[in-house]
């Protein structure tokens, strides 16, 4: 039984078809990069596994729930989906410990002591301990991200989507990011990550689904998909990013 | 000008000038709690999806906003009672004030809550926030953070407003500066002091929102 | 027994409704009159001017309306001048227009990115040609829709002139109360003309800010 189950998913924006039928079984404890051009789709492919959009045919389950669009749902998928964006979107107003501890104790309705002892577990994973009474402000762009990695670890996910979370950051910035994730791919956690690290899809993911104008062009073992891609446009698409 | 300034006639008259400060003072206060409260409530309102409440929340503040304070004042002192609400100056005034900043605060506010990213909104509701929780905890403060300024600003333009009041014998600072001239003829020098006790009470309010500022917002503290 | 019809009302408001707008037309003019000599002010550098400017501003924004209406009138007669209610209220309010819209177009004028005075310095301009050429016609489209938008607040503001005796709408709207003893038609009627005369300004107001983000 798969963690993840997509299923036939399109998605329409008006007449724009974005996602023409996708399929995918994503195991627990894998780690899968998707790659491919820009507007491919794959920002939208990702945001359907988790609720934020709605995606007009077909049905995806996780872990055992269907992913309808729907608040009470999506609230309780959320205990199940962590989610981690491009620009950080930690909460300005409030100290890092304070962005970790929210979603436990509003959602999973814990003490405010049992919170504390969580955000300082999963800040300790990030290398970020001393960093509990910050604000996002006074952090880099590196900290922040691995920051909101922390927040979404805080609820105890069963896999964690990661939509290009290193493309905002200044290049020697990037490392400390992919360490975290490597880190957690280690432990067993669940990946979907949308990236252009090929290096990092190569070395620590398990597998690479290429996306390409709404379908899934390619897909299989990391390894062997980016050194012998099938399709000339995943060549394309290779020689462009290397 | 052969004239003398005459200051120290108005010394009789300094209780009925502090009792005015008190009033004007109780007005500006309860109506910039009340006013931003309503505020808020309006500005949910109104950033919500388009209801028949959102849209008539949108009515009220542009029917506040394009017409004069003192209009508001009479319709609601002198037109209520005639369809059955009867009100004191001292209520009319006050509910003329809070209707009046909070359609303000309702569209500053408002400005607010469009200015924060969308990637808030999909952070907060990715960790499951419900919406109600997702408005208060992280819509809503660096919302108010944002437009504290402008909303500020505001309230102390309505503290202002409030010399209007005496036009329907609210005992506040204009009232008893009009009562004062209308005894001793010195018009200008009563003026003069009642405009310079506005203007410190408008730098007091100012110094007040900025210690509110302090204890509400501790992340700006941090970041200097 | 009222001898006044709706009809006699509305007219009679209507007829008061032009000085409201005769008001608000000589203290918009006179207020960015003064509003603007005060800017130059303000963006000389001088340190003299701007300490000047800025008094000037704290003072009228941090006062009543109806206080600046009062000491302008009282203190005119006490000059000797014998001054109508008209006078003084066209000389208060433009006043507090000049003040209200030099902070506006303060705001404006820094709202231009610092890049572009440091371009113009690199390509060797002065302080002035950079102010003329560069930064003013930016600045000037950033300034149009919270000028319209303070306009607004004119209008309204004229409505106090009423107070010193100014017979305008909202004067005309107590005069014709105390003949008719129908408050809530009267001054029901006196709201929606000014609404008429200050929301046309607002919605302008608006389209031309949103105009101006979608053309930057
Ligand atoms: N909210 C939206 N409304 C309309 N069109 C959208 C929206 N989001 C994405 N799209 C369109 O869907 C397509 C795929 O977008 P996206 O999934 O973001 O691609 P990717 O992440 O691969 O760059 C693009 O053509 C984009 O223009
Ligand atoms: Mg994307």
């Amino acid at each position: 039984m798969s963690l993840v189950s997509i299923n036939n998913v399109h998605k329409y924006y008006g007449s724009n078809h974005v996602l023409k039928g996708i399929n995918l079984e994503i195991g627990a404890g894998e780690v899968v990069s998707i790659i491919g051009r820009s507007g491919s789709g794959k920002s939208t492919l990702l945001r359907c596994i988790n609720g934020l959009e709605a995606y007009s045919e077909g049905g995806v389950v996780v872990d055992q729930m269907e992913v309808v669009y729907d608040d009470r749902q999506i609230r309780k998928l959320s205990k199940s989906v962590g989610m981690v964006f491009q620009s950080f979107n930690l909460f300005p107003h409030l100290t890092v410990g304070q962005n970790i501890m929210l979603a436990p104790k509003l959602v999973r309705k814990l003490p405010e002591s049992e919170a504390k002892v969580i955000a300082q577990e999963v800040l300790a994973k990030v290398g970020l301990a001393e960093k509990i009474d910050s604000y996002p402000a006074e952090l880099s762009g590196g900290q922040q991200q691995r920051v909101a990695i922390a927040r979404s670890l805080a609820m105890n996910p069963k896999v964690l989507l990661c939509d290009e979370i290193t493309s905002a950051l200044d290049p020697e910035l990037v490392g400390e990011v992919l360490k975290v994730l490597e880190d957690l791919a280690a432990e067993g956690m669940t990946l979907i990550l949308v990236t252009h690290e090929m290096n990092f899809a190569r070395d620590v993911g398990d597998r690479v689904i290429f996306m390409h104008q709404g379908l899934v062009w390619e897909e299989g073992d990391s390894k062997t998909v980016l050194a012998n891609p099938q399709t000339p446009e995943l060549s394309k698409f290779i020689n462009a990013v290397l | 000008m052969d004239y003398t300034f005459q200051f120290g006639e108005l010394l009789p008259y300094s209780d009925l000038i502090a009792r005015g400060v008190l009033s004007t003072v109780i007005l500006a206060i309860v109506t910039t709690v009340l006013g931003c409260l309503l505020g808020t409530l309006g500005a949910a309102a109104r950033a919500g999806k388009q209801t028949f409440l959102s849209r008539a929340v949108g009515v009220y503040v542009e029917l506040i906003r394009n017409t004069p304070f003192i209009v508001q004042l009479f319709f609601i002192f002198f037109g209520l009672p005639t369809i059955g609400i009867k009100l004191t100056a001292g209520e009319a005034g006050l509910l003329a004030m809070v209707i009046n900043l909070a359609a303000y605060s309702t569209e500053i506010i408002r400005a607010g809550i469009e200015s924060i990213p969308k990637g808030q909104l999909e952070a907060a509701r990715t960790l499951g926030l419900s919406r109600t929780q997702t408005f208060t905890r992280v819509v809503l403060p660096p919302a108010l953070e944002k437009i504290y300024p402008a909303l500020t600003s505001q309230c102390i333009i309505v503290m202002l407003g409030s010399a209007v009041l005496s036009q329907i014998s609210v005992e506040e600072l204009t009232f008893a500066a009009n009562f004062i001239q209308s005894r001793n003829f010195l018009s200008f020098e009563v003026y003069m002091v009642i405009t310079v006790i506005y203007l410190l009470l408008a730098i007091l309010m100012r110094q007040g929102f900025k210690l509110i500022h302090y204890f509400m917002f501790p992340n700006l503290r941090a970041r200097s | 027994m009222s001898v006044f019809s709706d009809w006699d009302i509305l007219r009679n408001l209507l007829l008061a409704a032009r000085w409201t707008v005769v008001l608000s037309l000589i203290a918009f003019a006179g207020g960015a009159t003064v509003g603007l000599l005060l800017t130059m002010m303000q963006v000389s550098g001088r340190t003299l001017l701007v300490r000047f400017t800025r008094l000037y501003i704290e003072l009228f924004q941090g006062t009543p309306l109806l206080m600046q209406l009062f000491l302008v009138f009282f203190g005119l007669s006490l000059m000797g001048l014998e001054v109508s209610a008209w006078f003084a209220a066209a000389l208060a309010l433009t006043l507090f227009s000049s003040a209200y819209l030099t902070e506006i177009w303060r705001g404006c004028i820094e709202s231009i990115p610092r890049g572009q005075w440091e371009a113009s310095r690199c390509l060797g301009l002065s302080y002035f040609e950079i102010m003329r050429h560069i930064i003013l016609p930016q600045a000037l489209k950033v300034a149009i829709a919270p000028t319209v938008g303070f306009s607004v607040q004119i209008v309204k503001g004229t409505a106090l002139a009423s107070i010193i005796g100014f017979v305008e709408l909202t004067k005309a709207g107590t005069m014709l109360n105390n003949a008719t003893f129908e408050p809530f038609k009267v001054f029901g009627m006196v709201a929606l003309l000014y609404f008429l005369l200050c929301y046309p300004l607002s919605v302008a107001s608006r389209k031309l800010e949103r105009k101006l983000n979608v053309a930057r």
